[in-house]
């Protein structure tokens, strides 16, 4: 028998989390003079009181999908990629060479080949630690940090002396052509007469995103090779009794991460900026650990998790804007759910687990 | 012998006369519950001053919550445990220690690369400095070494120990902390039987300078062997403490099961006909570098059973995971006369289950199951590249189910619930659960390593029955058990091997334990070579 109800689970913990996590940020806020209600309200207001505010909330969010179903991915087989910033930053310059490539004709053909684009560049990226890891024993939580910052300074370089707009003091690419402009929540909702979610940069990647949690879900559960990385995932052991190659499962999936991390420069690079910039990721690579973690590497979990990252972020902004709560202050906040919901999930669970036992024994000496 | 019964009769009756002295250890109405699961039912036992006391009971009786709670790893919800007569707290076995409790564990809890003297010290040292406190425990290890025929090396390390002298670096500790009471969780598991000789010889000097021992095994032969009494428990009960004298092993297993068992395995004479397997000049030289099998010659032919008797660690597992396809090794290996792939691509598990080999792994845990995966998932485990569990695109996942359904039918299995966790399951269901994926695949050699390893008594006589019926349908097994008992009562034929090679082969009926243990230990019995 299973010590907690499913629902407690996988409902319950994170949501009893979140409101210890909000409580603890709450105290914060009273100790720097402020009022955590008017907190709280402002950043309800700012991710979700306005279709701006909204659209908002579900760009980061879509970003969060991305690479949140991607350290999912390597967590069914129990790597630990840590390296979603540097696959997406690569999976920029994916995106941005394919954008750049030709002048496109539409963006229905252009999403799917930036998509492979960003895909591929993340993978490949992807590649180099775990082929390490899986022949030579390196360490892949050291080695895609270590990728990370050379992503970084890789894509520095190529903007600063490569891709940058000849006489332009910015280092970014230059801009992608009208072929490539995704449409964005404004523009949809605009075919049936609605003028909302104006100047917000949700765009189709969202729906993207969702795309990509169905089959995430399909793969994991309805295909042999998701069989096969979440049995990898249990034990090594056990994967060599059942003839499963670590070295192929270990590729594999993080190849797998690695093209979902990329994929999210359709929605950041695409869909936002529309040429590549410097640190166009902001962080999302490390988000995606945290969105994985709470989402309990469930394709749902991750989507929910996603907008509740994504209400962090654009409330956050809100609240340094309007509040003069410090940005900082904001990054402590966003750092309290992640301890909360991610590290100090252990510390919630056993109490529950204590109180069901309590509230089951009645029924179980009635049974006997 | 008689005095012996008369003595326990006495202690048993609880609680003593004032003229008799107070039982060492009196367990009160003690209770244990984890989740629904209660562990412990109102126990209640009483063990005399200098007895050697049996604790026996399937897997899963409560016989281990039992000592834990005794040794202050957990907290009992209910009851009181005295000792020498006098109320005592357990909260930690740091209390029990000074209680005067020490506990040899079944996996051994010693420091790897000290030496023995400085495990027997670590956790019990007077100062912040060492070398008093070593010199000391070296000279009181020299005297236990004299009074109880436990020598060991003070100055040797663990790694290079024997497993029984490991064992009894473990009683030295706890003698050091000056244990009264010793309670010992499945002593033999892994010990030669002269080993395991010796440990008895020790348990019963302990016994006459007074200590207090507790010994706690599911193995029959042991407790008629070396205690005065014995208690049985069955279901997170106690069924009653009888004087060892007037019992027998059949008269145990029927108490710990509830109704008659067979501890005989009812078998026909093996019919063998041609090789399915031979093995020839197999060699596994493992990461390290040391040679873990050092050319070993087998055959096993259809409509037989080979067993493999040894002490663990001496080769079996390699042996098997050459053949299971895990492990790379050199040599020749023929399946039904065509040579199997050691190394490379076509030497994997997969390969293997296509040639006709199921596998029923030693560790079931880690190995044969996913804990993790409901029941459904793993009949499809080492399977799932087969066509009948997949579509083109998609496993067909409720084609798996059924299966499923099916084996736990066939197989007994309780509950028969596809969707449940297999780490949900007793051992002795999980066990099923992979004994029927295996045999189910109609394979030609079936690989069965500890087949009824934590397997409540019940379930092994079944399991031993489906073993019979494979090989009467003409299929070769290859049993490999660290159970004497199981290898002399199932195998056609006996191999036994010892630091990675095979000292000998003899038949079931014209060999016993003595001699197997002999050869387990790695000595040549006799001049007259194989029993073939």
């Amino acid at each position: 028998m299973e010590k907690l109800p499913k629902w407690a689970d996988v409902i319950l913990i994170p949501l009893i989390n979140l409101v210890l996590a909000f409580l603890v940020s709450g105290l914060v806020i009273l100790a720097i003079g402020k009022d955590p209600i008017v907190a709280i309200t402002t950043m309800f207001d700012g991710a979700f009181g306005s279709t701006t505010g909204l659209g908002y909330t579900l760009y980061y969010a879509t970003n969060f999908m991305f690479t949140g179903l991607a350290v999912a991915v390597a967590f069914h087989a129990r790597i630990f990629n840590i390296g979603g910033e540097g696959q997406a930053l690569l999976g920029g310059l994916g995106v941005a060479l394919v954008c750049l490539a030709i002048d496109w004709p539409h963006w229905l053909v252009a999403l799917p080949a930036a998509a492979i684009g960003g895909a591929v560049f993340g993978a490949a990226w992807a590649f180099i630690p775990a082929y390490l890891q899986a022949k030579r024993g390196s360490h892949i939580v050291i080695t895609t940090i270590m990728f990370n910052f050379i992503a970084a300074a890789l894509i520095g370089y190529l903007l600063v002396e490569v891709l940058k707009v000849p006489g332009s003091m910015d280092p970014a690419s230059s801009n992608f052509p009208a072929g490539a402009h995704l449409p964005t929540f404004n523009e949809i909702f605009a075919v049936f007469g609605l003028n909302i979610f104006k100047h917000a940069p949700a765009n189709v990647s969202f729906f993207v995103a969702l795309i990509c949690a169905f089959l995430f879900w399909v793969l994991m559960w309805h295909t042999r090779l998701g069989f096969a990385m979440r049995a990898f995932g249990q034990g090594e052991r056990g994967a060599e009794y059942a003839g499963i190659s670590p070295l192929k499962i270990t590729v594999i999936a993080m190849m797998i991460s690695g093209g979902l991390a990329g994929m999210m420069a359709i929605n950041n690079v695409m869909g936002e900026s529309e040429r590549l910039i410097l640190n166009a990721t902001e962080g999302a690579g490390f988000i995606g650990i945290a969105v994985a973690l709470m989402g309990r590497s469930h394709p749902v979990g991750v989507i929910l998790a996603s907008i509740l990252f994504g209400f962090l972020y654009q409330g956050g902004g809100e609240l340094s804007l309007w509040e003069g709560i410090p940005r900082d202050l904001v990054i402590v906040i966003q750092g309290l759910v992640i301890l909360f919901t991610g590290a100090l999930d252990g510390m919630i669970r056993r109490p529950l687990e204590n109180l069901f036992l309590v509230l089951r024994k009645p029924t179980q000496n009635g049974a006997v | 012998m008689q005095s012996s019964v008369n003595k326990e009769r006495q202690a048993t009756a609880a609680p003593a006369s004032p003229a008799t002295p107070p039982p060492a250890i009196e367990l009160k109405g003690i209770s244990k519950a984890f989740g629904p699961v209660q562990a412990n039912k109102d126990i209640t036992i009483s063990v005399a001053k200098g007895a050697i006391h049996g604790i026996v009971g399937e897997n899963g009786a409560g016989k281990s919550t039992l000592m834990s709670i005794l040794y202050g790893f957990y907290k009992a919800d209910t009851g009181e445990v005295w000792i020498d007569g006098k109320l005592t707290a357990i909260p930690d076995s740091q209390a029990a220690i000074r209680a005067g409790i020490g506990m040899v564990h079944q996996h051994f809890k010693l420091v790897e690369n000290f030496t023995v003297l400085e495990n027997v010290v670590l956790g019990a040292e007077d100062g912040p400095r060492l070398t008093p406190s070593l010199s000391k425990a070296r000279k009181s290890l020299t005297q236990l070494a004299k009074e109880y025929e436990l020598d060991v090396d003070p100055d040797a390390l663990i790694q290079d120990l024997s497993v029984g002298h490991q064992q009894r670096v473990e009683i030295l500790k706890a003698l050091y902390r000056k244990a009264e009471i010793l309670i010992l969780d499945e002593p033999t598991g892994v010990l030669t039987p002269a080993e395991a000789d010796h440990l008895f010889r020790i348990l019963r000097n302990l016994k006459n300078e007074g200590k207090t021992i507790l010994v706690i095994t599911h193995k029959l032969r042991e407790i008629m062997d070396v205690t005065d009494s014995v208690s049985v428990m069955r279901r997170g009960e106690m069924k009653g403490t009888i004087p060892t004298s007037t019992t027998s092993p059949e008269d145990l297993a029927e108490r710990m099961v509830g109704r008659k068992v067979l501890l005989k395995v009812d078998k026909t004479p093996a019919n063998p006909a041609d090789n399915v397997l031979e093995i020839q000049n197999l060699e596994v030289i493992d990461s390290a570098g040391v040679r873990r099998l050092k050319g070993i010659d087998l055959n096993i032919r259809a409509g037989e059973i080979l067993g493999i008797a040894g002490v663990s660690g001496n080769g079996q597992s390699e042996l098997m995971e050459v053949l299971g396809g895990y492990s790379n090794a050199t040599g020749s290996v023929k399946l039904n006369g065509q040579e199997l792939d050691l190394t490379g691509k076509h030497s994997d598990g997969q390969s293997r289950r296509h040639r006709g080999i199921a596998h029923v792994p030693e560790d079931r845990h880690r190995e044969g199951l996913i804990l993790e995966f409901s029941a459904w998932e793993n009949t499809a485990f080492g399977y799932h590249n087969e066509p009948e569990y997949n579509g083109k695109i998609l496993m067909d996942n409720a084609a798996i189910h059924q299966t499923c359904a099916e084996h736990m039918e066939q197989f007994d299995v309780r509950p028969p619930n596809p969707s449940l966790h297999a780490r949900n399951f007793s051992g002795g269901n999980q066990q099923k659960i992979v004994l029927a994926r295996e045999i189910s695949r109609n394979p030609d050699l079936l690989l069965i390593g500890q087949p009824t390893r934590g397997v409540d008594v019940g379930a092994i006589e079944f399991i031993h029955q489906q073993i019979i019926a494979l090989r009467d349908q003409g299929k070769a097994i290859l049993l490999v058990s660290v159970e004497l008992e199981e290898i002399l009562s199932l195998s056609d034929r006996i191999a036994v091997m010892f630091d990675g090679q095979v000292m000998g082969e003899r038949l079931p009926e014209s060999t016993n334990e003595k001699e197997l243990g002999l050869l387990m230990a790695g000595m040549d019995t006799s001049g007259n070579g194989g029993a073939i």
